[in-house]
């Protein structure tokens, strides 16, 4: 391999075949949702967008549990990775939901209330909570600078910041729906809809997992790139090395 | 020492500290106070408007001084580097936790202690429901608070930006504590016609059994550092 082509860049080319793939079959190939028209088409996006914010909300979790245990830059890497593409990816899914939500003829029919950027219902509530958090985790990183309390902290943050995945997966079992059905499976999606969706979500978990890998490596060579810069006399302390 | 006994005792220091010296109490009743007369400023002088919003004002007033309670909780440790002594002490870190969040949670009472009758004072709402049914929401509610924020403010007071980190981690956790705390307050003002209280009290319960618990196990973690 050369050095423009490394082993990840695999998951991206990938990635991105599938999702052209994906995308063309949503966008020109299938026809139209019956009650919603043109824009359910966005659903192609949105839902496989909201799984993965979720399982890579998930890897981050593992990774932090990780980063407890272990506490080396390699798995704080990991953890910082993954809870920054989690955050873009919950906040591109509070994005398209709302373009769908104010595309769409949404609200109760018995109403005439229509297209709405927002709606306070469980789920979106709950995004919107779950993508603070995860900026929050972030925020609190930057303002730390010794490496062990950076690595624990940072650690201790996510996993109490993954509590609220599980409620964004579950609240629309426990509670009123709001604008969002029930889990998307084969048994409430139409059939026809099956394959693009289920390779759009193949296609974005491998381009999150590129961006993850990406995001560790270009943490951990910059780490590598301060401590070549850091005299000799104060290289004894490791600890301190990353913050400096 | 079991852990309890360490937490008691824990919980026994941070109570004389506050007792003898009432600046911290003083100092966050008023600021309640004044966001209690801040929120009645803004709304306007609409009685119904503010015996309507009592609920959340009370609530918004009891989260905004929550965030100086806690983090004042464990500046005070960084003086003279008390906290190093007290991770010294052969005790288990999670009585460490649980002496000072439950030290918290009866500061925040006392707050709402002052805070609750002077919003009856200001908004003029009425109590439908027995006064026991906002207790037990006030209880579990801002335990709700404490429990993750003893934890939040352990971290945020040793770090950068303190004033403004405690607050951005804290608030988002504690959405539903607020929810639940202001849709039961207003039905102890409101009445609840379709029982609906309960409910309310119940996710504020599973809320704080979540939260003490996790946040115990990864308190160590936080004093590790």
């Amino acid at each position: 391999m050369n050095k423009y082509f490394e082993k990840e860049h695999i998951l991206l080319v990938v990635g991105l075949a599938m999702l052209a793939w994906g995308c063309n079959q949503a966008l020109f190939v299938l026809p139209g949702e019956t009650y919603m028209g043109e824009v359910f088409r966005i659903f192609f996006l949105h839902v496989p967008t909201a799984w993965n914010s979720l399982l890579i909300g998930t890897v981050a979790f593992g990774a932090a549990l990780g980063a407890l245990v272990k506490r080396s830059r390699g798995w704080d890497a990991a953890v910082e990775a993954s809870v920054e593409v989690t955050l873009v990816l919950i906040v591109m899914v509070l994005i398209q939901g709302s373009i769908w939500g104010h595309g769409g003829t949404w609200g109760d029919p018995r109403t005439e209330a229509g297209s709405t950027w927002w709606e306070w219902e469980p789920r979106l509530t709950a995004s919107a909570v779950m993508a603070l958090s995860f900026a929050g985790v972030l925020s609190l990183r930057s303002f730390i600078e010794q490496f062990e309390r950076r690595v624990l902290w940072t650690a201790v943050a996510t996993v109490i910041a993954y509590v609220d995945v599980p409620i964004v997966y579950l609240c629309v079992k426990w509670t009123d729906r709001g604008m969002h059905q029930d889990h998307s499976t084969p048994s409430t999606v139409s059939d026809v809809y099956h394959w693009p969706l289920r390779v759009n979500a193949f296609a974005v978990l491998l381009i999150a997992l590129w961006l993850i890998v990406r995001r560790a490596k270009l943490t951990l060579a910059r780490d590598a790139a301060r401590a070549d810069q850091t005299p000799p006399t104060e290289s004894t302390t490791p600890l301190v090395a990353g913050g400096a | 020492m079991s852990v309890v006994r360490q937490s008691l005792a824990v919980l026994r220091k941070d109570l004389l500290v506050d007792l003898r010296s009432l600046r911290r109490v003083v100092a966050v009743s008023l600021f309640g106070a004044m966001t209690l007369l801040l929120f009645s400023f803004a709304a306007g002088t609409d009685s119904v408007v503010l015996k309507e919003q009592a609920a959340g004002y009370l609530w918004l007033a009891l989260f905004l001084s929550s965030t100086l309670a806690l983090s004042e909780s464990f500046r005070v440790e960084l003086e003279d580097d008390a906290l190093e002594g007290l991770c010294l002490l052969p005790v288990d870190p999670r009585a460490l936790y649980y002496g000072k969040a439950v030290a918290n949670l009866l500061f925040l009472l006392a707050l709402s202690c002052i805070l609750v009758p002077l919003s009856f004072g200001l908004y003029g709402p009425s109590l439908r429901l027995p006064l026991v049914n906002l207790i037990a929401l006030l209880v579990f509610g801002l335990a709700g608070l404490a429990g993750p924020g003893t934890l939040y403010s352990a971290m945020t007071s040793r770090a950068r930006g303190r004033d403004v980190m405690l607050p951005l981690l804290l608030f988002p956790l504690v959405v539903p504590v607020l929810v639940a705390g202001v849709k039961g307050t207003a039905l102890v003002f409101g009445g609840d016609p379709m029982g609906q209280f309960g409910s309310w009290l119940q996710l504020l319960i599973v809320f704080d059994l979540v939260y003490w618990s996790l946040c115990g196990l990864l308190f160590g973690k936080v004093l590790d550092s």
